[in-house]
Formats: C-alpha cells, sequence, structure tokens
C-alpha cells in the first residue's frame, strides 16, 4: 500500500471540499473493495477521505408510495434483510444476497458497491498491462484469458465487466442515484451511471471530478414488481464467486399478460446490461416460452464473444430465458437452495 | 474518543484509536494504512486471526466488530475508533471454559490444519447470532465466506447445526419458564 | 503381552483441538523475536529473459527500510546447485533465488526489501523497479509436448512399469475398443496458511526457524546445505503447519531468503508469502493421458495402453506416478506404458495432494467408464471382470486388497442397484440426476521413522519425532499409541513432533506418516516399558522382582503381573526409584525388505457418485459421495474420516473448480488469488458418506495401518466425470468441468 493521508469527514460538505482540496484523494467506507486494491498497489489514492461518520447518508428514508432512498453508507446486509426492501424490492434483496459473502456484504455499502471495479485479472495485475488501470498500455485479455470477460458493449480498448450485482437489480428496478459535488446536488438515472468503456475505459461510471454519491432512490414504480421477480446467478462455484452471467427480471403482470417487464444482465458488459427494446416486445402480450425467447434474442443481440468466453452468449441467452419464466411463475430463485427453479 | 482530524488537515501520520478489544479499552496509535487484521497479529501479537488471503477472499482473518462478522483483512484500523471488536482470543480466555461452538467444533472434528479455524468459528458464532440459519442448506450457504481448504465443511456444519440446535431447546426452556 | 486397545481404532477428539479453536497454536509466520525485520519479496513480471536493471534507491529511501537484496548484492551461498537440493528434490538443477539476473518463470523472486515492519517492507517493494530483456517463452503444454522426453534420471521411487506382450496389435483386434484424450489442469495447493518462514537469529550466529514445512529435517538439511552452517546451529520448529498438500514438501524460497537476510543483518527475519505469491512456486502439472483400452464382447481386458505427458520447469525433471495405477487396478494380456514429461517456463511442479493418482486415475476410470457403456455393462460389474488379484505392475503379491468389499459396501449404501442403466433416464425436474463410479488406489508407504518415548517422575509419557502435523491428526494418533502401550489416559500422554531435536524422521508426506511414525512410537513404548520392568525389579523387594516381560500388563499407571494384579508398582515409583528424572528410550521402524521384495501395499477405495445438471445452464451439483476406502486399520476414526472427507472435497475441486489459468501470451498464471482461483466453498460440499472397509494386513505395516491422506482424491474426480456422463450422455475428458464445458458438450 502507499503512503497516504487520512481525514474522516463529518458531513457531505467536508467530503465534497476535501474532495476539491486533494483531487487524487478517493473516499473510503466500507473499504472491500479500495483497500483489496490499494494492497494490490491498483489504486494509490494520495488521501483517503473516511465518510463513514457522515450520519446523514446512514439512513433508509420512506418516501411517497413506497419509493425508498437508501444512504450512500447503509451496508448490503442491512439494505438486503430491510423489511420493506424484502417486501417492496424483493429483487434487490435477493441480488444482494448473491453476491459475496456475509462477512463482506456487513461491510460493503451501497454506495461502495455502485463504484466497484472489474474483476478483470489484467486490471488486478500490476505487472501486466491494462487500459483501465493504465491507459494505453493495451489490453491483454482480447488475445489472452478472457473467459469472464464482456460479450456486449466492448471496445477494443476494454472488454472488462462490471462485477456487481446489486447493481444489476438497481438497473432493472429503475433506480435513481444521487451525487453531490461541487456544483451542488444532482440526480442521475441508473441507466446512465455506469459507461461502456469505449476510448476511455479507466472510467467506469458518469460521476464527475468531486462528487460523491449520497444515496439511490428505489422508485415507487418498481414495488408492481414484488410478485414476479428473480435473480439468477450463474457462477464457478454455488457461492462465493463472481457471476458468469447473471440476470434480474422485474415483471409487472396482469393475469397471464406482462404489463411492464424489466430485464438487466450482470457479467457480460461494462455496465448492468439492458435494452428498452427487449423490453418492449413484452409489453400487453402473454408471457410464453416464444416470447421469453425473442426477448432473450433482442437483449443480446449482436453479442461478441472471444476464445474463451464465447459460451457465455448461450448461456445468457438461455439464462435470461429461465429468468422469464422464474419470474413469469412467481417462483424466484432461492440463494440457498441451488437448484435452479 | 479521540477528536476526529479536521477535513483541512489531513495528517500522514498516525493517529490516536481507541476501540474495545475482547472487552478491554485500548487506546493505540496507528498509521492509516495498518489494516485492522496487521494491528491484532503484528502489532497486538493477537495471531488467533489469521491472514489466508489478505484481500478479502478466503474468511480466515474473520473477526466480530460491534458484534457484526467482517473480514478484518479489508478494514483499516484508523477507522475503528469507538467501535468493539471481538477475536477468537476474546470467546474463551486461557483456562476458562470454551465457547459452545468452539466445544462443537472439537466434538465434530471441525478442522484439520486449525488454519481457517478462528475465522469459522468468528463466523460460526455471528451465524448463530444473527438468527437467520434454520437448515444444512442456510448454514451451508451463510459459511461459504470462509473457505477451508482440508475440505471439513460437512462437520463444520454438523457443528453449527448442533450448537443452532442447543441453542433453540435453550430458548424453548426460556420461553417454557416464562 | 496382551495388546492393550482403549485408544486405537476409537474415535477421538483431537489433542490439539483446543489449541486451534482458541487461536492458541501458533504458525511458522506468528512466532515473535525482539527487533523482528521484515521481508517482502518482489516478483519478475517476465517469464524469461533477464534482468537488465533494478532501480532500489526509491526503495532504501522510504524511513525504516534496512536493505533491498537482489542479484547484484546479495551474500554469498553455497556454490554447486548440488547444495541447494533437499530431500525430495527431482533430478536436475535447484532454483536458487536471486542468484543472477536470469528470469526463469514469471513472479520469480528478484529482490527482497527487508524493514522494521511489515507495512514498511510491503510499501518500499512497490517501489523497487526492475527493466528486463525479455525471451520467447512457452507455457503451453500443447505446444511443448512435442519436445516431450523420458526423463533420464528417474526420480527416487518412481517405477515405471512393464510392458507386456503387444498392445496395439491386440486392440486392433478387439471387438470393443476405447482410445482418447483426457487431461488435467495445473492446480495449486494454495494451504490456507501463505508460506512463511520466521528466522530468529540468536546469540553466536545460531538460528531457530520456525518454517511452514512438513518436515523440519528437510529445511535443516536445505539451510545447512545452502548458507554453510553445522546441523547443530540450526534448530526447526514448526509445531503448527495450516495446510500442506505437498507444497511444504521442499523448503520454498521464502525460507532461503528469510535466512539469507537474516545471516546478512544478523538480525531476525520473517518473510511471509502473499497469496499471489503462493502461485509463484510448486503446483499440480498440467497432464495429458492418452489411453487405449481393447476388451472382448464380455469387457474383460485384452489391450491396455497408458500414456500421459506432463509438464515440468526447465530447471528440474518433475516426476510423478501418472500411468502405472492403470497397470495395478487391471491386468490384460498386452501392456504398454509411457510417462513423459516436457519442458516450460514456469517453476519446477511438485507433489500436490496424491501426485499422479487422481491425473492417470481419471483417465483410466473414464476410459473403463466409456467401455461399459460400449459394451452395454455395468460399471461396477466391469471392474470386477477385471479386477487385478496381483499387482502386475511389480509381478507382486498384495499385503491386502479389499477393494471388492469397497465395491459392495459402497454400492449397498449408495443404492447403486437401483440405478437406470441409460445415458439421460433419470431426471427430477429440470435437473438430470446421474450416478457414477470410479475405483483407484494409493501406494501405503513406510518410511524409516525414529520416535522417542519418555517416563517423566509425575507418571506422564511424552513420545515424539520429528515429524509434522499438517492437518492430519498425527498428534493425535501418536498421543493414542501411546497411552495404549503404557496403559495411560490420553490425557496422561504428550506428542511432540516437528522439531529437530526430536528423533529423525523423514518429510510428513505420502499417506506414510501414521503407519511410520506410529510404527515407531509403538517400538520406543515397547523398549520403555522393558526398561521400566528392568528398573522395577531393581527395587529392593520388588513385586515383580521374578516376573517375565510377557507376564506384566501396563495399565492405569502401575505394571502389574497379568495373572495377579496385586502385585504392581505405579510407573512414577518407578521412574524415582530409578535415580533418574526420566526414562527414555528411542528406536527406528524401517520397511520389511523381505516383504517388500515380494508384496507390493496399497490402499483402495471405490468412490459413488450423484450429480445433478442443469443442463441448459452448464450448472453441476453434486449432492452426495460415498467414498468406501480400505486402509488396513484405522487408528482414528474420527480424524481418519475427516482424512478422506476431505480428499473427496479435493476430488470435488479437482472435477468442477480448479484451474490454474495460463496467459500464455505472457507466460503467467493470471488467476493468481482465491477469488478467481476456485476451491470448494461451503455451499458446493454435499453429503459425503466415508466407509472404511475391514481391512486385515500384518504385512503392511507392523501396526497394520497403511495411511489415509491421498486416498480420499485419487478416484472421486473420475467417479463425478462418470456421473455427469451418466447424466446428460456427454463424456468430458478435460478437468476442471467447468460451466462452459458442460454447454460446449451439450451443444
Amino acid at each position: 500500500m502507499n503512503r497516504f493521508s487520512y481525514l474522516r469527514a463529518s458531513d457531505v460538505g467536508e467530503v465534497v471540499s476535501a474532495l476539491k482540496d486533494a483531487p487524487a484523494a478517493k473516499i473510503i467506507a466500507g473499504g472491500t473493495n479500495l483497500v483489496d486494491l490499494m494492497k494490490y498497489n491498483v489504486e494509490r489514492p494520495e488521501r483517503l477521505i473516511d465518510i463513514t461518520h457522515v450520519e446523514a447518508l446512514q439512513e433508509i428514508i420512506e418516501g411517497e408510495n413506497g419509493s425508498l432512498r437508501i444512504g450512500a453508507l447503509v451496508s448490503n446486509s442491512a439494505l438486503a434483510y430491510d423489511a420493506r426492501v424484502t417486501e417492496r424490492f424483493p429483487l434487490l434483496s435477493s441480488a444482494l444476497l448473491a453476491g459475496a459473502t456475509p462477512q463482506l456484504r456487513n461491510a460493503a455499502t451501497v454506495g461502495g458497491n455502485i463504484n466497484q471495479r472489474t474483476r478483470c485479472y489484467y486490471f488486478y495485475d500490476a505487472g501486466t498491462p491494462c487500459n483501465k488501470r493504465e491507459p494505453g498500455t493495451g489490453c491483454p485479455a482480447k488475445t489472452g484469458l478472457n473467459r469472464i470477460h464482456a460479450i456486449l458493449g466492448q471496445s477494443e480498448a476494454c472488454i472488462a465487466t462490471h462485477p456487481s450485482d446489486m447493481c444489476v437489480a438497481m438497473a432493472a428496478l429503475e433506480a435513481v442515484v444521487h451525487v453531490t459535488g461541487p456544483d451542488g446536488e444532482r440526480d442521475i438515472p441508473f441507466a446512465d451511471y455506469h459507461r461502456l468503456p469505449g476510448d476511455t475505459p479507466q472510467k467506469d461510471n458518469t460521476l464527475l471530478d468531486g462528487e460523491v454519491v449520497t444515496g439511490i432512490t428505489l422508485p415507487a414504480s418498481s414495488t408492481q414488481f414484488s410478485a414476479n421477480y428473480t435473480y439468477l446467478k450463474l457462477r464457478d462455484r454455488l457461492s462465493y464467486a463472481f457471476a458468469l452471467v447473471s440476470v434480474a427480471v422485474a415483471l409487472e403482470k396482469e393475469g397471464d399478460t406482462v404489463k411492464r417487464a424489466r430485464i438487466a444482465l450482470g457479467g457480460v458488459a461494462h455496465k448492468p446490461w439492458r435494452r428498452a427494446e427487449a423490453e418492449a416486445l413484452f409489453e400487453g402480450k402473454a408471457a410464453d416460452s416464444g416470447l421469453f425467447a425473442r426477448v432473450a434474442d433482442a437483449l443480446i443481440d449482436g453479442a461478441r464473444g472471444y476464445e474463451h468466453n464465447a459460451f457465455k452468449i448461450r448461456m445468457a441467452r438461455e439464462a435470461i430465458i429461465r429468468a422469464l419464466e422464474q419470474a413469469s411463475a412467481g417462483t424466484p430463485q432461492s440463494n440457498i437452495d441451488k437448484h435452479i427453479v | 474518543m479521540a477528536p476526529p482530524a479536521k477535513a483541512t488537515s489531513a495528517p500522514f501520520h498516525a493517529q490516536t484509536v481507541s476501540l474495545t478489544l475482547n472487552g478491554e479499552n485500548k487506546t493505540l496509535q496507528v498509521e492509516p494504512w495498518t489494516t485492522l487484521l496487521d494491528l491484532l497479529r503484528h502489532d497486538l501479537r493477537l495471531t488467533g486471526t489469521k491472514k489466508g488471503c489478505d484481500h478479502g477472499q478466503c474468511g480466515a482473518c474473520t473477526v466480530l466488530i460491534d458484534g457484526e462478522r467482517m473480514n478484518s483483512c479489508l478494514q483499516l484500523a484508523i477507522m475503528q475508533d469507538g467501535k468493539a471488536i471481538t477475536t477468537v482470543e476474546g470467546l474463551a480466555g486461557e483456562g476458562e471454559d470454551l465457547h459452545p461452538m468452539q466445544a462443537a467444533f472439537i466434538s465434530h472434528d471441525a478442522f484439520q490444519c486449525g488454519y481457517c479455524t478462528p475465522g469459522q468459528i468468528c463466523s460460526a458464532v455471528a451465524l448463530v447470532n444473527e438468527g437467520r440459519a434454520k437448515s444444512r442448506d442456510d448454514i451451508r450457504e451463510m459459511m461459504s465466506g470462509n473457505i477451508c481448504r482440508c475440505g471439513a465443511y460437512p462437520n463444520i456444519v454438523d457443528a453449527i447445526e448442533e450448537v443452532l440446535a442447543e441453542q433453540q431447546s435453550g430458548s424453548r426452556h426460556l420461553e417454557a419458564a416464562e | 503381552m496382551l495388546r492393550n486397545e482403549r485408544n486405537f481404532g476409537s474415535p477421538r477428539d483431537r489433542v490439539d483441538g483446543r489449541a486451534k479453536v482458541t487461536g492458541a497454536a501458533q504458525y511458522a509466520a506468528e512466532f515473535n523475536a525482539p527487533d523482528l525485520l521484515h521481508g517482502y519479496v518482489v516478483s519478475s513480471t517476465i517469464a524469461k529473459g533477464r534482468i537488465t536493471s533494478i532501480d532500489t534507491q526509491k526503495a532504501l529511501d522510504v524511513p525504516g527500510v534496512l536493505k533491498v537484496f537482489t542479484h547484484d548484492n546479495r551474500p554469498a551461498t553455497a556454490w554447486f546447485s548440488s547444495s541447494y537440493q533437499d530431500e525430495v528434490a527431482p533430478p536436475g538443477t535447484p532454483f536458487r533465488p536471486l542468484y543472477d539476473e536470469q528470469i526463469y518463470y514469471s513472479g520469480q523472486p528478484i529482490a527482497l526489501v527487508v524493514a522494521e515492519s511489515f507495512d514498511v517492507a510491503r510499501y518500499a517493494a512497490s517501489l523497487v523497479e526492475a527493466t528486463y530483456e525479455a525471451g520467447a517463452h512457452e507455457t503451453d503444454l500443447k505446444l511443448a509436448r512435442a519436445a516431450a522426453y523420458v526423463p533420464p534420471k528417474k526420480r527416487q521411487g518412481m517405477k515405471p512399469p512393464a510392458s507386456k506382450g503387444d498392445a496395439m496389435a491386440a486392440y486392433a483386434k478387439a471387438p470393443l475398443r476405447i482410445a482418447n484424450d483426457y487431461s488435467i489442469a495445473n492446480e495449486h495447493h494454495n494451504p490456507m496458511e501463505p508460506h512463511a518462514s520466521t528466522v530468529i537469529f540468536e546469540a553466536g550466529g545460531k538460528l531457530t526457524i520456525h518454517d511452514k514445512i512438513q518436515g523440519v529435517m528437510n529445511t535443516q538439511s536445505y539451510v545447512s546445505g545452502v548458507f554453510g552452517l553445522p546441523a547443530s546451529d540450526i534448530h526447526v520448529v514448526s509445531p503448527f503447519v495450516g495446510g500442506g498438500f505437498g507444497s511444504g514438501l521442499r523448503p520454498q524460497y521464502q525460507l532461503f531468503l528469510a535466512v539469507m537476510a537474516a545471516l546478512d543483518l544478523k538480525r531476525s527475519v520473517r518473510v511471509e508469502m502473499t497469496r499471489d505469491q503462493m502461485f509463484t512456486f510448486t503446483h499440480r502439472p498440467e497432464t495429458i493421458n492418452t489411453v487405449l483400452l481393447g476388451a472382448d464382447k464380455t469387457g474383460r481386458l485384452s489391450a491396455l495402453r497408458h500414456q500421459a505427458v506432463a509438464v515440468t520447469s526447465r530447471f528440474e525433471d518433475y516426476q510423478e506416478v501418472v500411468v502405472n495405477w492403470s497397470g495395478i487396478l487391471y491386468d490384460a494380456e498386452n501392456k504398454q506404458f509411457d510417462y513423459r514429461i516436457a519442458k516450460v517456463d514456469t517453476y519446477t511442479p511438485g507433489d500436490m495432494r496424491a501426485p499422479g493418482a487422481p491425473l492417470g486415475t481419471f483417465a483410466i476410470e473414464s476410459a473403463m467408464d466409456e467401455l461399459a457403456y460400449a459394451g452395454n455393462i455395468d460399471p461396477l460389474e466391469l471392474r470386477l471382470r477385471n479386477y487385478s488379484t496381483r499387482d502386475e505392475t511389480t509381478n507382486k503379491e498384495f499385503t491386502s486388497k479389499e477393494l471388492r468389499a469397497c465395491f459392495q459396501l459402497g454400492a449397498e449404501k449408495f443404492g447403486w442397484s437401483r440405478r437406470s442403466p441409460a445415458p439421460r433416464s433419470m431426471r427430477e425436474g429440470r435437473e438430470l440426476i446421474g450416478w457414477g463410479m470410479a475405483s483407484g488406489c494409493w501406494e501405503a508407504q513406510f518410511s524409516k521413522t525414529s520416535a522417542k518415548a519418555v517416563l517423566t517422575s509425575d507418571g506422564r509419557l511424552e513420545v515424539g519425532t520429528a515429524t509434522a502435523d499438517i492437518g492430519t491428526g498425527t498428534y493425535t494418533i501418536l498421543t493414542q499409541i501411546g497411552a495404549d502401550a503404557l496403559g495411560l489416559d490420553m490425557e496422561q500422554v504428550t506428542a511432540k513432533l516437528a522439531d529437530t531435536t526430536l528423533p529423525k524422521s523423514p518429510v510428513e508426506g505420502g499417506s506414510w506418516t501414521a503407519a511410520s511414525a506410529g510404527t515407531a512410537v509403538q517400538m520406543a513404548c515397547e523398549a520403555l516399558k522393558k526398561t521400566l520392568l528392568q528398573e522395577a525389579q531393581k527395587i529392593e523387594g520388588s513385586p515383580l522382582a521374578d516376573a517375565k516381560y510377557e507376564d506384566v500388563v501396563f495399565a492405569n499407571g502401575r505394571i502389574a503381573m497379568a495373572d495377579d494384579a496385586g502385585r504392581s508398582l505405579d510407573l512414577s515409583d518407578v521412574v524415582r526409584h530409578s535415580g533418574q528424572s526420566e526414562i527414555e528410550e528411542q528406536a527406528t521402524a524401517q520397511p520389511d525388505s523381505k516383504v517388500q521384495a515380494q508384496y507390493a501395499a496399497y490402499t483402495h477405495s471405490a468412490v459413488f457418485v450423484e450429480v445433478r445438471v442443469d443442463e441448459q445452464l452448464g450448472l453441476v451439483r453434486i449432492p452426495r459421495i460415498v467414498n468406501a476406502v480400505a486402509a488396513g486399520r484405522i487408528i482414528n476414526p474420527k480424524t481418519a474420516r475427516s482424512q478422506v472427507t476431505g480428499g473427496t472435497v479435493w476430488g470435488i475441486g479437482m472435477a468442477l473448480h480448479e484451474e490454474s489459468l495460463t496467459d500464455h501470451n505472457l507466460g503467467r498464471f493470471m488467476n493468481h488469488n482465491l477469488a478467481e482461483y476456485h476451491v470448494p466453498a461451503n455451499a458446493d460440499i454435499y453429503d459425503i458418506d466415508v466407509i472404511f472397509v475391514p481391512e486385515e494386513d500384518d504385512k503392511v505395516s507392523p501396526i497394520g495401518v497403511k495411511g489415509l491422506g491421498e486416498i480420499g482424491i485419487v478416484a472421486t474426480p473420475a467417479a463425478i466425470a462418470n456421473a455427469i456422463f451418466h447424466a446428460t450422455g456427454k463424456r468430458i475428458r478435460e478437468l476442471p468441468i467447468t460451466i462452459d464445458k458442460v454447454l460446449r458438450e451439450a451443444a
């Protein structure tokens, strides 16, 4: 770990001014990703700003009509087990519990989770080139080990994926990210928060310099998905592994027809992957296997694999269909019983 | 509790941290880059908490922070100000009776080399306190944050299942007495 | 004299249990010394070539850094590479850390930063900058195998089996034929405790070393050879080892670096490897098997050819037994065996739990499964039809072989008779169900081992030998044996291990420790008992004055006449009357060369597996496994069961999860951490049922014990792969069977 200074902020204003003072500063809360990366010399902040004492970011606040505003410091465990979340947004709870471990979820925060960095082998290994870690050095993954890499939205510069489970559910639930910066507060729709790598893979998201994530709102409209949802995660072992492919499905049904559908994929792109045109195929139609297959095809249309990850294209298609079946039937995937229904 | 540093002054050096460790108050000078795990193992010579990966990938360093299980390798010591930390050494002192979980781990042979064991036990104690695990499947999933390379998993599940059952029958007795 | 077996054969809790569950057990990196220094290793980023420069100035400028060792400034060590050869080194030229500017593999240690604290050393290490001139490397066995060769010098103990007849001709004529490649990926041991050495520099330059090692004598002789110190100046003490599985058989580079720094700086030094660095020394070698089977229509084998090629390093010819297992399990009139190695630019592979055995067994037992389907024969029945009754590979009788009982009891427990034979014929909901089985064996070895037995004046017994307990339960079984021998409670007995001041022992490995150390302790105890009786008889008016050794019993802390319990003496009184503070005897157990000339000894197993496969999604679960083992007499069924359970979990890891992924462009293992190198987690492991089949064997070792550390893994991967075939009808011949392979094969 490099040498850095440490300061403890007591309110959001202090965080913003501290970020302004030291552009190479990093915000620390749960530490589960940042400390990990600092020990690998991937992150080398000159200053750590500890926000865990900022009272305003600790709470889950009730909004109108069942919406919830979740403070950036709420832990993944607290969020997953919160009765309001399990009742109104069970998809989010399920996705949270599919990720990491009880120990990590106790420490990891909502704000940290959305800002966690890729698990690409090369990004993590400072002894290899990586455009995300050191822009301009190249991307060995394209011609190297790419089994866990993206099949959608890649660029020449980067084929890394976003590793979060929580974010896949947040994307499907159309959450809104609240940030505060030197120019005040702004809201970012979840779909616009993470980005595709393009020519600047070093940037994971659209957060501007000097901004801090203060919270996330789960909208009231997404409470309608509480009966027909699932989070289906496929990985190399049955727990404690990042997703090869994951699918978050949120359906609002009326009888046999789907009124509204939201589907997001994890493990396949630089951000949680959604396509409005795929979701639109549902509207007002009866949920059946033919439709599920068409939706799956539309969602991953144009997917491109490399030497080791081409299997993810087929896997994603099958996983989407299965997840749609689960959600439509109201039989969400359990995180405990590993048998996939 | 030490006064927090102000945003205007960001010291590049050790700060005072006060915490409760296994029930004992401690005031320590810690540097910003020292993890809680290294503080325990190097500075305080409490080597019961193990370093297996140092990156949150194995669970050997699991301790209880304000009652919650966490990977101490990913916690900076300087951020533990005011917290209560319990390590395996805090479950049973020298010459004291073992914690029921420790005793169950021995009777079920829930370890071999012993290196992941303190982390497994801290994690299992927290699991019981969390009160969510009801079945063997629950235990398996909720103990998956602790890797055991010796492969003692079935015995670990047996040990925890026994402690859970004892606790449930204990609480039934309590209810009956009320 | 009657054998008292109050503890032998009974389940007993581990005697080191309390130390392990309270955190009191001290591992190599947990010993302290005044003013201890910390070393942090800098690793190479290229796979081959030379270092053109190392800039250490920025590291040296960090307050608290004492020295940065590189090939430029390292102290002199032994001149000849042979001085670096340890007790279990394969033929070749051992790796010499910081020897010169040459790079032999990616991750090679190129510098050691030594500082007053761990944090400072780690930080300063990040400031060391090396430049390289890279050479062309090769890490891909598929390409390197073109230059594979039969190792000119055999590793000690390697016995390539003789071929007989004409396997290819017989194969050509056989009505049933199988010919396929079966491959297994590189794997890393990854014991939970990273490798570490704490070297305590004592007055006069003597060293006390706490090393993560499976044999303290090996550390001592290595340090003595490399650094030219007399063995008497090197005291190695490693009472607890946080898993080894073979990674701790050979002294690893952190030991060299810690000793080098301690001697140079005349200070105590600790060097711990990071988890990443656990991927920069030994590993299980990637291996490709080619098996040809020819059989008549009843499945009786007429041709058996088993070939294998495995990776080794540029500098050593690592070898392990891969192909022999086929010839031990099955006989055929025409047989051919061939084992080759191919050089790649990695560190030397090494022994990893049951080295070679699960690799060759995966091949032969997959091929036998394929033969069973080809001949429409039940896989278990096929194995019975080809059951070997003597070891054709060595032309010897078996000391014992209860594999048939393993088949029978295992099949009963599993419910094999209820299996529906056709692939894809069992299903529940979305999941295809598969039942598969395989058998395996491991050599029951016996190594020369010495032990002591000491009775103190308070009537306590201490038994000791230099071997290690790496989680195997050695402390416990030696305590049981000692307690039974002297008629004491286990609480009155202490076992001492892993200290170079104790009687000599080889490294702990190969599943030989229970038999060898157990026998040595038993013999030392017998010698002690004879001495105690003699001392007892010297006591004036001794009630045992005219007793013969055969006529006395040791029980309840006393020596008594077997037929007259009234005539007895307290053991502590005997010690006190001897005028000594304690009475000690030593003994050395050696293999019986006459028996060895005539007999071959193996443990056997039959593994039955149920898998559940969601073939659309590629997901495999293993809800239950029955592993039936014949391993002679079982000293402690509780710790023995744990050994086999653990081995079975390793088999699951090999079958489904474990693979060290190499970027061949970079020549580097890339998933060098426990997040991306997957070993089974708790959720992956369901029910594992271990059965110990009764097996009396009076030849394998004087105590009838065979050893259990390896056998659990041996047949498990093959049984899982066979179950996956039964579930899906898809034969996957490459381990690990990851989700992508299930999907690919189902395409």
